[in-house]
């Protein structure tokens, strides 16, 4: 009898716990469970990330004293509209979307062979070496790697003493010069999801196009191609992105030319000019953002 | 010569905020719209504290380089412990200086008026600064270290934007900054300009020599008329530019492997350079922009007497030398050079006067003309920087 009254007496006591309460509350709703747990990321991405950046990009609609330096929240679209209609970032748009389309394309093609080999052709020791090969240079600083590319391209750089021979000369400091810095800095990126959907091609499938007679284009074309569509648009998206919003390179490459991204700079940095800087940081947004809209049908943002 | 932090390119940004100013030489002046405070009378006691905005390389205390110390005999001679923070740009200084927190600040011409106009720092009474005496007239009481003929502050380091070449490719050796401008073709592709919107003044400096019709009395004093002039000029130039530079570092490399071969510079780029390139600079006969910094005092220092404390050691020969030759600039203080290394005062024409006197010391222009013109508004900071990313394009 005595044991059984501690018993009645413990149980209810127990059952009413704050912290048992909170698990039967959350094991009987698995929404709340959920929430909770994606409350903390939500809101570091939601607030910390996203609001902040939204409310940076805000500033585009107000102004700047000239004088004091102070913005003056005052609601105008002068900075959007001169920078729509401005020749100066007209010109530097274009100049920069050519830039990162041929980063994106050079890219792609070196990355294609490299990741085909490395998925199909590579026995698994060599695969494993290859994907640390290609991850190496992601250890490097960004910076080492452009400045790296500054001698390399200079006039009395390694290239300039390869090509000599031939009656070849570097291409100096300037747009080329960016080119192949960006392509050289973003290869990784594009060859990594590129290699990933070349792996999830079943061999059978080649072996399958090999049976019926297809021979080594067409397979590529007709059956891988296809499949690793939407891999080669994600390899593309880094590149591109990545490209679009550049300044370093331009900097320590570049000669005397200029990117959206060193327009934002000066406009920060020397000009003390926020809202200028944010509406010229609309432009990259906003064309990334048709970008990803016209790819998005393709699948590709789930290889991301 | 002892290299640097990439310091130079950064006070380089300096020619660059916003602000009210004039013009060297000229000696006008122009308040902004700053109170003008009583300077201190006397000192007090020290706080036992100090805190300084700097340009990295003003207020070395051993951290980075164990012989590069001038602060910790500072803080064992009054007590005054000093807790320094460096700045990369002028527009960066002055939002720190808003924020406050400090007790002093070193600033270039482009942002000293602005932190009077302000009302961040104080006047500075120099009859409290023993060292004041020692300074170079022709440092003292200027356009962007004084307002109205008071003082806001102690001298600190000058120097000169001058015309740097390779002396191989370069032939004659040029005396005009035409190699840059009317007469660059013959090294179309390897010429350089410093990255910056106040080198319109570089420009501006070569028009008045050679346009005088355009009437340009001060190259921080453009009007419509005389800016399109110059951007004209440097959108001539454009075709001819390599690269831009702002970073030295950068321009060092490109004169060493013949990228560059002629350009803007600072000595000090040039002295590193020597053995390794065969260049030389010159300041051409047109004269050069340049820059004068100041330490001034913020007016809501909290510890005030050490504050007097720093100015006054700062401008201290030993302690000027050791800075000003440490960042690579002609020292303020006359006796400075007895503690500098041989020869670096000559390589920086310390104390020439005359030398001094054909640099237009960066400003930021303002739409009140500089030069006191008064019937034309004059195209202000904001403009020029519209101005340089279209000649850059």
């Amino acid at each position: 009898m005595a044991t059984r009254t501690t018993d009645a007496a413990d149980t209810p006591r127990s059952r009413n716990s704050a912290a048992r309460r909170g698990s039967v509350l959350l094991s009987r709703h698995p929404r709340l469970r959920l929430s909770l747990l994606l409350s903390a990321p939500l809101v570091w991405l939601g607030l910390v990330y996203i609001v902040a950046l939204i409310a940076l990009l805000i500033t585009a609609f107000w102004t700047v004293d000239s004088f004091t330096g102070e913005i003056s929240q005052d609601w105008t679209l002068d900075n959007i509209i001169t920078v729509v209609t401005g020749a100066l970032y007209q010109t530097v748009t274009v100049r920069t979307v050519g830039v990162a389309v041929l980063v994106t394309i050079i890219d792609i093609a070196i990355a294609l062979p490299i990741a085909f080999y490395m998925a199909k052709v590579a026995s698994p020791r060599m695969q494993r070496l290859l994907v640390v090969a290609v991850l190496l240079p992601l250890w490097a600083s960004y910076l080492v790697k452009a400045y790296a590319w500054r001698s390399v391209l200079s006039q009395e750089g390694i290239l300039q003493w390869l090509l000599e021979p031939f009656g070849l000369s570097t291409p100096g400091y300037g747009l080329s010069a960016v080119v192949i810095t960006l392509a050289y800095l973003w290869l990784p990126y594009v060859i990594l999801p590129i290699y990933a959907g070349l792996e999830r091609v079943p061999d059978s499938l080649l072996e399958a196009s090999a049976d019926l007679g297809g021979k080594t284009w067409p397979t590529l074309r007709l059956v891988v191609l296809p499949i690793i569509w939407p891999a080669i648009i994600a390899g593309s998206i880094f590149a591109f992105a990545l490209s679009l919003g550049d300044y370093i390179t331009v900097n320590i490459v570049g000669g005397a030319s200029q990117m959206l991204g060193n327009l934002v700079y000066t406009n920060v940095g020397t000009a003390n000019n926020l809202p200028l800087a944010a509406a010229i940081a609309l432009i990259p947004i906003v064309i990334i953002f048709g970008y990803l809209a016209v790819v998005r049908r393709t699948g590709a943002l789930n290889n991301l | 010569m002892k290299l640097i932090t990439p310091t130079r390119s950064v006070v380089a940004l300096a020619g660059v905020a916003l602000t009210s100013v004039v013009l060297a030489g000229c000696g006008t002046t122009q308040g902004g719209g700053g109170e003008t405070a009583a300077p201190a009378e006397e000192l007090g006691d020290f706080e036992g504290s100090v805190s300084l905005l700097n340009w990295p390389g003003y207020a070395e205390d051993g951290s980075n380089d164990p012989n590069v110390d001038w602060v910790t005999p500072f803080e064992e001679e009054t007590g005054c412990e000093v807790t320094s923070k460096s700045y990369g740009t002028s527009d960066e200084a002055f939002n720190l200086m808003r924020t406050g927190g400090y007790d002093v600040v070193v600033a270039s011409g482009d942002a000293s008026l602005r932190l009077v106009a302000a009302d961040l720092v104080a006047p500075v009474n120099t009859d409290l600064l023993e060292n004041y005496d020692g300074i170079y007239d022709f440092l003292k009481m200027q356009s962007w270290n004084s307002v109205d003929g008071v003082a806001y502050g102690i001298p600190h380091g000058y120097g000169a934007n001058l015309l740097m070449y390779n002396t191989e490719q370069v032939t004659p050796a040029p005396t005009s900054w035409d190699v840059v401008f009317d007469a660059a073709a013959p090294y179309s592709g390897k010429v350089t300009a410093y990255d910056s919107p106040i080198y319109i003044a570089d420009a501006a400096v070569y028009l008045m020599t050679h346009q005088p019709e355009l009437g340009i009395e001060n190259p921080y004093a453009l009007d419509e008329e005389q800016l399109a002039a110059a951007v004209e000029l440097l959108k001539a130039q454009r075709q001819h530019i390599g690269e831009y530079w702002s970073d030295y570092l950068k321009e060092i490399q490109a004169f060493e492997t013949g990228d560059t071969v002629v350009g803007t510079t600072w000595q000090v780029m040039a002295n590193s350079l020597e053995g390794t390139a065969p260049v030389e600079v010159v300041l051409p006969d047109e004269g050069a922009t340049g820059w004068s910094d100041t330490w001034m005092i913020a007016s809501a220092a909290e510890h005030p007497n050490c504050a007097y404390a720093w100015l006054d050691y700062i401008a201290s020969p030993e302690a000027n030398a050791a800075a000003t030759e440490y960042f690579g600039e002609a020292p303020s203080n006359q006796a400075a050079c007895e503690f500098r290394s041989e020869g670096s005062c000559e390589a920086y024409h310390a104390g020439d006067e005359e030398y001094a006197s054909q640099i237009w010391y960066w400003s930021t222009p303002i739409a009140e003309c500089l030069d006191g013109r008064t019937d034309v508004e004059c195209t202000d900071y904001g403009a020029w920087t519209t101005a340089w990313q279209e000649i850059k394009g």
